[in-house]
């Protein structure tokens, strides 16, 4: 039995640039920041006082008691769930449950959730506690919620790769597909850990940017002046959908999902390999997967967090396992770092680089590290035919996805 | 206070909890059947209730409070 193609048919964001898909990409293309200064009162004792806060709120898309019982992280993948939903045309399609799955994940789950309860369970004693704690704050939430929305009974799936996860929850509904296990599937990430805790957590690992004074400069992948990521929040959601059942139903089709790599670095917790050997694999695996050529993967989409280290090895990773033709955006300049997010809302930005034909650019490269030794459209979109991309995504705990997306 | 006032009491609760139109309490009406509140919801409305009215409301009452005058005749005989 040959193995079934796998397309993408819907689309559902909401990002620091826009509280769905269109808004968000048009942002993208026009180079704008998403990163602005945190005025809540607990940032001013943080070390890190910026971030990539949501454009639009959950409380303007849900109600107030529905939320009551969602943590951040739900109430957004619902959201973004919803409208990748609606986008395929999925919702009158007569769609057997049985044949759709859901696999969304988060990298830290219900973590506000948690330390909410605990200030309420220390202020006030345990039978404040609401009841709706587990269930918000368990890293499942978010994709028992989407699956409890849609109706899927194909199975309800929960990766956690840290800031690898949303394009290993991609990379998993692919091979729920191609294992005949559903015929489509729900697939993506989010995150919402804008909270002094986590911060003080990354800030003092020292792995985010301190460049409080311009929050839109902060967030300068493969610049020289970097200094560290920028925390977003957000989430992505694709619906991918056996490529003979999109077409027997008319369905549109973004772009095909023709490979996934997966591997682990065995190397260091939080650490990459030295030399990216876990990312040039992931890399390969992706490619030999999708069966395209090298040569016709003409845009990356980049891990590109930012980081001193990391920005570096990716470039490596990619000239060993791709070549130096391919021309890379990193769109984390401008929504910061969605951690479990990212890889979802990336994969989205390498669709829609595909349709449409342009990169999105990378903002504030303005001095490039000696060490990019790849083509970057720096500050500007750039108009390119693409028949095939690349999406990287990389986490702590030494996880590496790279996905390659076609032209439909 | 009041039957009356103890209703309209839980009416507030419930709309903040669970949603519940502040028209549809009334005293005969059951919290699950008619009113939609979950197992979760009521246990928010419970401790709620039990703040606004100064009242204790064990667990093992709480199976007995099948409708709003339930809850009513019990918040009555507490306070």
């Amino acid at each position: 039995m040959s193995r079934p193609d796998v397309v993408v048919t819907g689309l559902g964001a909401t990002t620091p640039l826009g509280g769905d898909v269109a808004s968000t990409w048009d942002a993208m293309l026009a180079g704008r920041s998403g990163v602005s200064a945190l005025t809540q009162e607990w940032a001013a004792q943080l070390p890190v006082r910026i971030a990539a806060q949501l454009a639009v709120d959950p409380s303007e898309v849900l109600d107030r008691v529905k939320l009551r019982r969602l943590d951040r992280s739900e109430a957004i993948a619902l959201i973004a769930a919803q409208q990748a939903w609606a986008d395929a045309g999925l919702a009158d399609s007569g769609l057997d449950p049985e044949r759709l799955a859901v696999s969304v994940g988060s990298g830290i789950g219900g973590a506000t959730t948690l330390l909410a309860q605990d200030d309420i369970l220390e202020a006030s004693g345990p039978r404040r506690v609401s009841p709706h704690t587990v269930p918000m704050l368990m890293p499942n939430g978010p994709a028992a919620w989407v699956g409890l929305e849609l109706g899927a009974k194909a199975g309800v799936h929960s990766v956690a790769s840290a800031c690898a996860t949303g394009a290993e929850a991609i990379a998993l509904g692919l091979d729920i597909i191609r294992a005949g296990r559903a015929d489509v599937v729900v697939a993506g990430g989010t995150e919402a850990v804008i909270h002094p805790l986590p911060i003080a957590g990354f800030a003092s690992m020292r792995a985010m940017s301190t460049r409080n004074d311009e929050p839109e400069k902060a967030s300068r992948p493969w610049d020289k002046g970097r200094d560290g990521f920028v925390l977003g929040e957000g989430a992505g959601v694709v619906v991918l959908e056996r490529a003979e059942h999109a077409a027997a139903r008319g369905a549109r089709v973004y772009a095909r999902l023709a490979g996934a790599g997966i591997t682990s670095d065995a190397y260091d917790i939080v650490q990459p390999h030295a030399e990216g050997e876990g990312a040039i694999r992931a890399i390969a695996r992706a490619v030999a997967d999708s069966g395209v050529a090298k040569t016709d993967i003409v845009h990356v989409n980049a891990h590109a967090t930012s980081t001193p280290v990391g920005d570096m090895l990716e470039i490596g990773a990619l000239r060993k396992a791709l070549g130096d033709h391919p021309v890379l955006s990193a769109t984390k300049s401008m929504t910061g770092h969605l951690l479990g997010a990212a890889g979802a809302l990336e994969s989205i930005a390498t669709i829609l680089a595909i349709r449409d034909g342009v990169i999105p650019p990378t903002i504030n490269l303005d001095d490039p590290d000696e060490g990019l030794t790849l083509d970057v459209a720096a500050h500007k979109s750039r108009h390119l035919e693409i028949p095939a991309a690349l999406n990287n995504a990389f986490g702590f705990g030494g996880h590496n996805v790279a996905l390659v997306f076609t032209r439909a | 206070m009041t039957r009356d006032e103890i209703t309209a009491g839980l009416a507030e609760i419930l709309e903040e909890v669970a949603g519940v139109n502040p028209d549809d309490v009334a005293e005969g009406k059951s919290f699950t059947d008619d009113l939609d509140v979950d197992s979760l919801s009521m246990v928010e409305v419970v401790v709620a209730a039990e703040e606004k009215f100064g009242v204790k409301i064990p667990d093992n009452e709480v199976q007995n409070l099948k409708t709003v005058g339930d809850a009513v005749s019990y918040i009555e005989a507490q306070s």
